[in-house]
């Protein structure tokens, strides 16, 4: 099977996989109590005013058919207004997806940045200083919660002396973007970079025991060409995999990211949409999340098919 | 350098540190290569064979070492050579071909590619230059069609053209030495006298020494003109193929010679030799073979036995070498080599 085929068929899969998150979401949001009416109205509000709202919301239908109202209105792209907003859930969504999208690819491109260089540092010179010191520096990273690492550097590099990076927003333009971000990407890099340093190392260490490695070393070329034209590549291969499980685990991880640097994302829209029982949002925003973390996958997958001859399409 | 061998290994020591104990896989081995001869380097698995031929290149794997010794190339010591002189060296002037042709190229690479890198580092090729290079050294090792195959890579080729390939990679640079450790052992047998035929043609062609490293008796029969036979990390034999086949000197080679069943042999019935070799963590004392050995005496339970000359080019490290000619006059081991 070639490329564009997979990648139809694969994205066909994820039709089942949508309304079963659909199913599980509609249904769990119903069980959280708390009625966003009574959110909005306040606790003086009258029972009539708070049953007018219900009918208005069409929330006063049973569970089965709210949810039909729902998915016929979702095969036609609406999401639903959000109760609160008055506005179509899938704008709110769609003017936040790009500070999410810019969090994960920018945070997971930091990553990499940090894990290539430091795991191929570690892994030439196995049990040496450098070694012990990559093996044992990134875990500490990886103790600490996203939200305290992102205050850290908050105060470190946005606060007090160091004012390099804005406290909070999104910036403007490329450029803006790219230097207000920075701090948040940061904070997804350190979370991801210790994993992925661990396995590119571990990966690196075994195949700079095969005999590839042997006849390249044979023919004389220098370490560091040995190291990065022939080890790092088949090393790279097995990481992907690591690496597309941890973004996918990243997508639900920007929910607090955002929250601790005031990004105006999908995460944030999440965490208010939950507090406000907005359920058309709160609906939309996983169904988003879910078909984020598919798509991770087979981006995943593609990457890996790239880099890897050996890979075919089933 | 032209009179002398063209490689010299000299009391070469190569020793494994692991938890249970140093395991000295070389100890003691010394072998000489003529410019232009074809070097056999015989013996049982574990015997440290291949680990002489690592050495040699100092391409030893972890966590084994060199702790004696002189490995002289052109009359240069290797040993003690610097890394950068050693990667001239490897490549450039010694090419090795390894056993398992898969596992030996790398599985991401286009196997043009792979071929092309030493010519660009060694010769200073431009990457055009080097790849058409490596289609010409394609041919010649007999591969057809080989714009279409510098582009697959080696899952996509089968056992005999992967083995090709690494020949290729090894002729890239136009090495002075080959040095091919069990080369045919990974393929059929079909492809093994392929290979085997390729690997003469290819010698007299370009006028390279070729070192043979192999269990297998009938490829050195079939390729070399000289051979060692070595045994728990010690040469116990050596002498021109003819007359080693003939008569041997050493009780190992000539269990070694009765156990061979493709060969064309006088014996009705297949020998082996009796027991397994030894731990190479705590040697036997004395003669190495001497448990295993069927003319033992009192006299090779201890004590030194190092290579002693019987004739020019001939010596064996048996101190009762009489023994196994007995045994060969009365049945002999080779109707005709």
């Amino acid at each position: 099977m070639d490329l564009p085929a997979y990648v139809a068929r694969r994205l066909l899969q994820m039709v089942p996989v949508a309304v079963g998150v659909t199913i599980l979401v509609f249904f769990m949001i119903h069980l959280v109590p708390g009625d966003p009416a009574r959110t909005m109205l306040g606790t003086h509000a009258t029972p009539q005013r708070v049953a007018l709202l219900h009918k208005e919301w069409g929330l006063d239908k049973s569970l089965p058919v709210q949810y039909e109202r729902f998915m016929s209105r979702l095969v036609h792209g609406d999401l639903g207004d959000s109760l609160f907003y008055r506005v179509p859930a899938r704008q709110l969504i769609v003017d936040r997806l790009p500070v999410t999208l810019w969090l994960i690819i920018y945070g997971t491109g930091l990553s990499i940045l940090i894990a290539l260089p430091l795991a191929a540092v570690a892994a030439s010179r196995r049990d040496a200083v450098r070694d012990q010191v990559v093996r044992v520096v990134p875990l500490v990273g990886l103790g600490f919660p996203s939200f305290w690492v992102g205050i850290m550097l908050l105060l470190a590099f946005a606060l007090n002396s160091g004012r390099f990076f804005p406290v909070g927003g999104y910036g403007h333009g490329f450029s803006g973007h790219l230097r207000a971000m920075f701090l948040p990407a940061l904070t997804v890099a350190i979370a991801i970079a210790p994993i992925l340093i661990r396995s590119l190392r571990a990966s690196l260490l075994n195949v700079l025991e095969s005999d590839y490695i042997t006849t390249a070393r044979a023919k004389g070329l220098p370490e560091r060409h040995v190291l990065v034209r022939h080890a790092l590549r088949n090393a790279v291969i097995s990481t992907v995999a690591v690496l597309g499980v941890n973004i996918g685990y990243l997508v639900g991880g920007t929910l607090v990211i955002e929250q601790v640097y005031a990004l105006p994302g999908v995460g944030q829209l999440m965490i208010n949409s939950i507090f406000q029982r907005d359920f058309p949002v709160v609906q939309g925003v996983t169904l988003v999340f879910a078909i984020l973390v598919v798509l991770v996958y087979l981006i995943t997958d593609i990457v890996h098919s790239l880099l890897d001859p050996r890979v075919r399409f089933e | 350098m032209s009179d002398g061998p063209i490689l010299e290994v000299r009391d070469l020591r190569v020793e494994l540190p692991l938890s249970r104990g140093t395991v000295h896989a070389v100890d003691g081995a010394s072998i000489s290569v003529a410019p232009g001869q074809a070097f056999g380097l015989v013996g049982e698995s574990g015997c440290g064979k291949s680990m002489t031929l690592r050495a040699i290149m100092g391409l030893l794997p972890r966590p084994g070492h060199i702790v004696g010794g002189e490995v002289l190339f052109e009359g240069e010591d290797l040993v003690t050579a610097s890394p950068g002189r050693l990667r001239q060296i490897r490549g450039g002037s010694i090419a090795m071909i390894f056993q398992e042709p898969m596992t030996a190229l790398n599985p991401v690479m286009r196997v043009g590619d792979q071929i092309a890198e030493a010519p660009q580092v060694h010769l200073g090729l431009s990457r055009t230059s080097a790849r058409e290079r490596a289609l010409d050294l394609m041919r010649r090792v007999g591969i057809p069609d080989p714009v279409r195959r510098a582009r697959a890579y080696p899952h996509e080729l089968s056992g005999g053209l992967r083995q090709r390939i690494m020949i290729a990679i090894a002729l890239s640079c136009d090495p002075k030495l080959i040095l091919c450790d069990e080369p045919t052992t990974a393929l059929d047998v079909t492809i093994q006298d392929q290979i085997l035929k390729l690997l003469l043609n290819l010698r007299r062609e370009f006028g390279v020494s070729v070192v043979f490293v192999t269990h297998d008796l009938a490829v050195v029969a079939e390729t070399c003109e000289q051979l060692a036979v070595m045994y728990a990390g010690q040469i116990v034999e050596t002498g021109s193929v003819d007359e080693v086949f003939r008569a041997p000197r050493h009780p190992y080679t000539l269990g070694l010679l009765r156990s061979v069943p493709d060969f064309d042999s006088v014996q009705d019935s297949l020998a082996s030799i009796q027991g397994a070799p030894p731990d190479l963590v705590m040697p036997p004392p004395g003669c190495r073979f001497h448990p295993r050995c069927p003319f033992a005496q009192e006299d090779c339970i201890s004590g030194e036995f190092p290579l002693r000359p019987l004739s020019a080019g001939r010596a064996t490290a048996c101190i009762h070498p009489d023994a196994p000619a007995a045994d060969v006059e009365r049945m002999p081991v080779v109707a005709d080599v």
